[in-house]
């Protein structure tokens, strides 16, 4: 055998893998693994690029300096506490606050009952860690969440998606669903469901879908994790109802300030009932300790010493022109075969593409043409969603929008001259086939 | 020396997120070989920023398109700032794999047998009867990929007649031109090649073993995915032969300070070459470090040096 070129005297062979704790991991972290997809979000961060992949809030209209001010004020009136730990539980005064908002939405509660979290996503990841053993089923909305599905996955569950139409999840195959996994000898632990301004769907749980889904759940003795950071954000009319509102036992509440305020305090919360509100502050001790004290205070002073209804009121107006750009510049350009909904609130538009074609495969030609979406397949844990894809329309101005989607469509054309020119394939028409790596290849935080 | 030296990675091509990490790594080699040094993305204040900040010299880390194609390069000689590597003439040969494996083929060095084609001949001639036809020259399996890009991104690996479709569609995701080749089976070896002036030589066979089989874009870049050997188990002579021609190729090619080729021994112990990078990897997962630590040499020492001589042309 040979040392080969340039081999000095006296260093040896060595075979490596370039990680040297590789047997070590836990085997959860199977699927955490690099991907083409993550590598071509680096590019979408780019001004050139016109990103309707990023759920980021659009926050250029927050009055910066009334934050300063409350800021200020806090370092400077209560400093030594604002940086200090505190409760496992959260802050009482935001808590009493929180209750204030959730009443917005019919919900009556005490703040004895709310856990502050490091963003609504601690939230997902607490009230999981509280009921999950792998292996438990956990019901999802088709599609759902990412970032819900990249928790679920760290625990090891296995998620189980139920159907939704325009008026959000259906019943009846929410009842079939959870048949079909009691059938099967497996325990559903939650379903995980976003009633308002779905994401990634954009579609809201209807009223009267919303009392069936409780009395389905109840007959079948599942729990509802009722994950709702959008609900303040629709732009018609009265906030919807929560579910919450209407059954306090069997639903845990997920609330968050991130879009109705700020994403970078990161403060969420949960309401929960009473039993399982003590273990989540134990989990959340376990986790953090306490949520961020000044994170806390902060919010707590701008909810104090500002119209905030006002600033979301702004929001609302904001993000409705926003989707108004993005529908009409749909309806205006988007061949006849595509298909998309018009959300009433939120930041998404779920897009179907023309038969055949395959978002994630088309993502490179849509890079190249300076514009970046979140292909379908990110939001199922089963392999599909190929063909479809979300649109987000939160951060770009309404002219930035209209660009894009006319990237868009020219990136669609193309490709649907491309998938003509080699005829049916197998990924685009049907859905991939189940990946145990698929949890993980979800994009950067800031576009889930 | 006046001036920092500017490493300039990132860019707009589908491997920015691999350039950054080789930025980010060899800017800290640099830097920990006593340079002063800089890190920059491509984008509209480039030229005023090398105007005002005179940079020393210039380390091109972008990959793909724009970075490895020349036009950076371009640009810096049209400003007047050293740069290690290629020149843009070269880089714009070894950057189009069909056009940089027939120069190679001409120096006698073997490549697997293959066929360029653009999406519209397809269009023009029909797709099922040109890919018949290049199933019946060429056989099965083959490998496809975008006649231009780099980090295996839309690249196949074809066994049968009936995935030759879809793997055509991945790699015209990624450019409007194609090469399919014959697949070489074998063991995949890397082969840096560096001239600090005394003429090129090359470093350490890298032996490169994937767990899935497939040295795909995840395999390059998630740690643990995949067995990397340095030196390669190689025979004395095929480790001789791999060597040769990456050096061969890299001077049939002009390219200049250092350059990467990806080769392949079959199991008859032949060498193919495959392709070569004119801005190869050097993050934390590719296979140049290894090799540049297996001669015994430090990456900043040896990116250090490369400055120097490129300050000095």
């Amino acid at each position: 055998m040979a040392d080969g070129p340039d081999r000095p005297a006296g260093v040896t062979r060595s075979s490596t893998r370039l990680d040297n704790y590789v047997d070590r991991y836990a085997a959860r972290t199977r699927g955490m693994t690099a991907s083409e997809i993550r590598a071509l979000f680096a590019v979408a961060s780019r001004p050139e690029v016109v990103s309707l992949a990023g759920g980021m809030p659009n926050i250029s209209g927050l009055p910066l300096d009334v934050v300063g001010g409350a800021i200020d004020e806090l370092v400077r009136t209560n400093g030594p506490t604002a940086m200090q730990y505190g409760s496992g539980q959260g802050d009482p005064v935001l808590r009493e606050q929180i209750c204030e908002v959730m009443r917005l939405e019919g919900i009556e509660a005490h703040p004895d009952d709310v856990v502050v979290t490091v963003g609504s996503q601690q939230a997902v990841d607490l009230v999981t860690r509280i009921f999950c053993d792998p292996g438990d089923v956990v019901l999802c909305e088709a599609p759902s969440y990412v970032g819900a599905l990249g928790v679920f996955r760290a625990y090891e569950c296995d998620v189980v998606h139920v159907e939704m139409d325009g008026d959000g999840l259906v019943p009846s195959a929410l009842e079939q669903a959870i048949a079909s996994v009691q059938a099967s000898g497996r325990r559903i632990k939650f379903l995980y469901t976003i009633p308002n301004f779905h994401n990634p769907a954009g579609v809201t749980l209807a009223p009267e879908r919303r009392q069936e889904v409780l009395r389905i759940c109840r007959e079948a003795d599942v729990l509802i994790m009722e994950d709702n950071p959008y609900g303040l954000l629709g732009f018609d009319g009265e906030p919807p109802r929560a579910m919450r509102a209407d059954e306090a036992e069997r639903v845990i509440y997920l609330g968050s300030f991130s879009k109705t305020f700020a994403p970078g305090f990161r403060v969420g919360w949960v309401l929960a009932p009473h039993a399982v509100r003590e273990k989540l502050v134990l989990a959340q001790e376990s986790a953090t300790l306490c949520p961020p004290s000044f994170s806390q205070m902060a919010v707590s002073s701008y909810l104090r010493s500002h119209d905030w209804q006002g600033q979301v009121k702004q929001f609302r107006e904001m993000y409705r022109e926003r989707r108004d750009a993005m529908v009409e510049a749909l309806d205006d350009m988007m061949p006849a075969t595509a298909r998309w909904n018009v959300p009433d609130g939120g930041f998404y538009v779920w897009l179907t593409l023309p038969p055949g074609l395959d978002a994630k495969a088309m993502l490179p030609r849509a890079v190249t043409a300076r514009v970046a979406y979140v292909p379908g397949t990110a939001f199922f844990s089963d392999g599909f969603g190929s063909q479809s894809m979300r649109l987000s329309y939160c951060y770009p101005s309404p002219e930035r929008i209209r660009e894009g989607v006319r990237r868009l469509v020219g990136v669609i054309e193309e490709e649907m001259e491309l998938r003509q020119t080699f005829g049916a394939l197998p990924s685009g028409s049907t859905p991939a086939p189940p990946s145990a790596e698929r949890g993980y290849e979800s994009p950067n935080s800031d576009l889930s | 020396m006046t001036g920092p030296v500017l490493v300039l990675a990132g860019g707009l091509s589908h491997e920015r997120d691999v350039s950054l990490r080789s930025g980010r790594r060899v800017a800290e080699a640099l830097r920990d070989a006593g340079l002063e040094v800089e890190v920059r993305d491509v984008d509209a204040t480039l030229l005023d920023r090398l105007a005002s900040d005179r940079p020393a010299c210039v380390v091109p880390l972008l990959h793909g398109e724009s970075g490895e194609d020349g036009a950076i390069r371009s640009v810096l000689e049209l400003v007047g700032v050293p740069y290690v590597g290629a020149r843009p003439d070269a880089c714009r040969v070894a950057f189009d794999k069909p056009v940089a494996k027939t120069v190679v083929g001409r120096a006698g060095i073997r490549t697997p047998a293959g066929f360029t084609l653009p999406a519209e001949t397809f269009r023009e001639l029909g797709a099922t009867a040109v890919m018949e036809r290049l199933v019946d020259s060429l056989g099965l399996p083959l490998f496809v990929k975008p006649a231009r890009g780099g980090s295996a991104l839309g690249a196949a690996l074809v066994r049968t007649a009936a995935d030759l479709p879809s793997a055509m569609v991945g790699a015209f995701a990624y450019g409007d031109t194609a090469l399919v080749e014959q697949f070489v089976a074998g063991t995949e070896v890397a082969v840096p090649v560096v001239d600090d002036g005394s003429g090129p030589r090359a470093l350490p066979v890298v032996s490169i073993t994937p767990d899935g089989g497939v040295y795909d874009y995840t395999a390059r870049y998630t740690a643990g995915s995949t067995e990397f050997q340095v030196p390669a188990k190689l025979d004395d002579a095929v480790a001789e032969e791999c060597a040769r021609v990456a050096v061969a190729a890299h001077t049939a090619l002009g390219l200049r300070d250092l350059s990467r080729s990806d080769l392949i021994v079959d199991d008859d112990g032949q060498v193919w070459f495959l392709e070569v990078n004119v801005a190869p990897g050097l993050t934390e997962t590719s296979t140049v470090p290894l090799s540049v630590q297996a001669a015994g040499l430090d990456l900043g020492e040896l990116v250090a040096e490369l400055v120097g001589g490129a300050t000095a042309r």
